[in-house]
């Protein structure tokens, strides 16, 4: 159940990878795709915290084409609509995202990633 | 029987038996609302906005369910692969992650409008975790320090939670402070045995106030824990606000709250509209 909104928030955080750690990169990922609630203001409100060009790479790797390059400065009703599908209703079930820095595999399984650390890696 | 925490990691503790005995258990559910419901008072949300939380040890959703009802976006992390499950089955609609809060949190700066945290932070203090960890204080360090980072400013974290001793309460407020969280302890009807409850309420930034709020007083209201929310915001003036209930729409939420009624005892196939799901692999 590791949707874009929340993908596109979580970096690395095993010890001492604190560049570069960001976004992690899906590998061998299998979607789901889940009807949500549109809800317009609230993805107003959430779009100054996304981070634009992962969130863009993100959707493309998951063959979601739909959004511009850049974050458009003005927003219609056609690009919410695209954008609420691609942070909300696009789930990755299998897989694993890995860190472009350390290459930590954060494994999802049945739409959990495991984000636990083995020990040489907590900070 | 000695407390929970005392008896084995959590994830242990919560195996497949517990973690279905916890949430089919309708005592369990009462209480674990209740304090959801009075702590999303104590948050003290903006009534206008919509907003994204975190639920730090989610269990298995009870809750969450609360979160969704009353339209919030949210995050969950839990240690226990257990109660992961039941939530996954509850088909609670929050993102998922099986995380042990003492190692830290990876997100972003800013990523959350608020946390909450209902009968969890007491493991930190006790049992270790059965995988590789820390000391205590390391692991509250590095939960606080990476929880206040995780919050927008201003935002509010409130973390129910079961302190054996005043040293406890101490403990944990020491070190959130140190994180740079302002805030304190809230305790509710501090002179019942039966009622009283901790919550650490926490600031980021001002959190939206300047003083910590009152815990509540006397008897124990015997109404469910959201009629008292209600009635209390009722009195505080803040009405149920017309916007934050059309965040998710009325047919919504009626149908996700049948969903959890009928689930109430015992988890039933999945067959809501939203599990029609295509399933597509990628690479
Ligand atoms: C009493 S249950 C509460 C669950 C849920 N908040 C509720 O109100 O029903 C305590 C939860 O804390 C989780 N927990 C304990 N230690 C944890 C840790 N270090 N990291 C993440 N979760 C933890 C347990 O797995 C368990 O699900
Ligand atoms: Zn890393």
């Amino acid at each position: 159940m590791v949707r874009l909104i929340t993908h596109n928030l979580l970096a690395c955080h095993a010890k001492g990878c604190t560049t570069n750690n960001f976004p992690l990169q899906f590998k061998d990922v299998s979607i789901e795709l889940r009807e949500a609630e549109f809800n317009p203001e609230f993805l107003k409100g959430f779009m100054p915290r996304i981070e634009w060009k992962a969130l863009v790479d993100a959707a493309r790797q998951l063959g979601d084409t739909t959004l511009p390059s850049e974050m458009p400065e003005m927003v219609d009703d056609e690009f919410l609509k695209n954008l609420h599908h691609a942070l909300l209703e696009v789930h990755v079930e299998e897989g694993a995202m890995v860190c472009p820095n350390c290459n930590h595999v954060y494994p999802v399984s049945n739409g959990i990633p495991n984000m636990l650390l083995a020990e040489h890696e907590i900070a | 029987m000695s407390r929970p925490e005392l008896q084995a990691p959590p994830e242990l503790y919560y195996g497949d038996t517990e973690a279905k005995k916890y949430t089919n258990n309708t005592r369990v559910q009462t209480i674990q609302a209740d304090m959801t419901y009075r702590a999303l008072e104590l948050l003290n949300l903006p009534e206008d906005q919509p907003a994204f939380l975190l639920d730090i040890g989610c269990g298995s959703g009870l809750s969450g369910e609360i979160l969704d009802e009353e339209g919030y976006h949210w995050v969950g992390v839990d240690v226990a692969p257990s109660m992961l499950e039941v939530a996954l089955e509850r088909e609670v609609e929050g993102d998922l992650f099986l995380q042990d809060i003492g190692q830290g949190f990876g997100f972003r700066p800013g990523s959350f409008d608020g946390a909450i945290s209902i009968s969890v932070i007491q493991w930190l203090l006790n049992a270790e975790t059965s995988h590789p960890t820390s000391s205590p204080p390391h692991r509250l360090t590095r939960f606080f320090t990476t929880l206040h980072s995780a919050l927008r400013n201003p935002s509010r974290a409130v973390l129910q939670f079961y302190p054996t001793s005043d040293d406890q309460i101490q403990l944990i407020t020491s070190i959130a402070q140190k994180a740079g969280f302002g805030g304190g302890v809230v305790i509710d009807y501090p002179n019942s045995k039966k009622a009283r409850k901790v919550f650490l309420c926490l600031f980021v930034g001002s959190g939206g106030a300047q003083q910590v709020p009152k815990g509540l007083e006397g008897e124990e209201e015997i109404e469910s824990g959201r009629a008292k929310f209600e009635a209390r915001r009722e009195r505080s003036g803040k009405k149920r606000d017309k916007k934050r209930k059309s965040i998710k729409d009325k047919d919504w939420i009626l149908k996700k709250k049948e969903l959890y009624r009928k689930r109430g005892k015992e988890s039933v196939p999945n067959d809501s509209k939203y599990t029609g799901r295509k399933r597509r692999t990628v690479f």
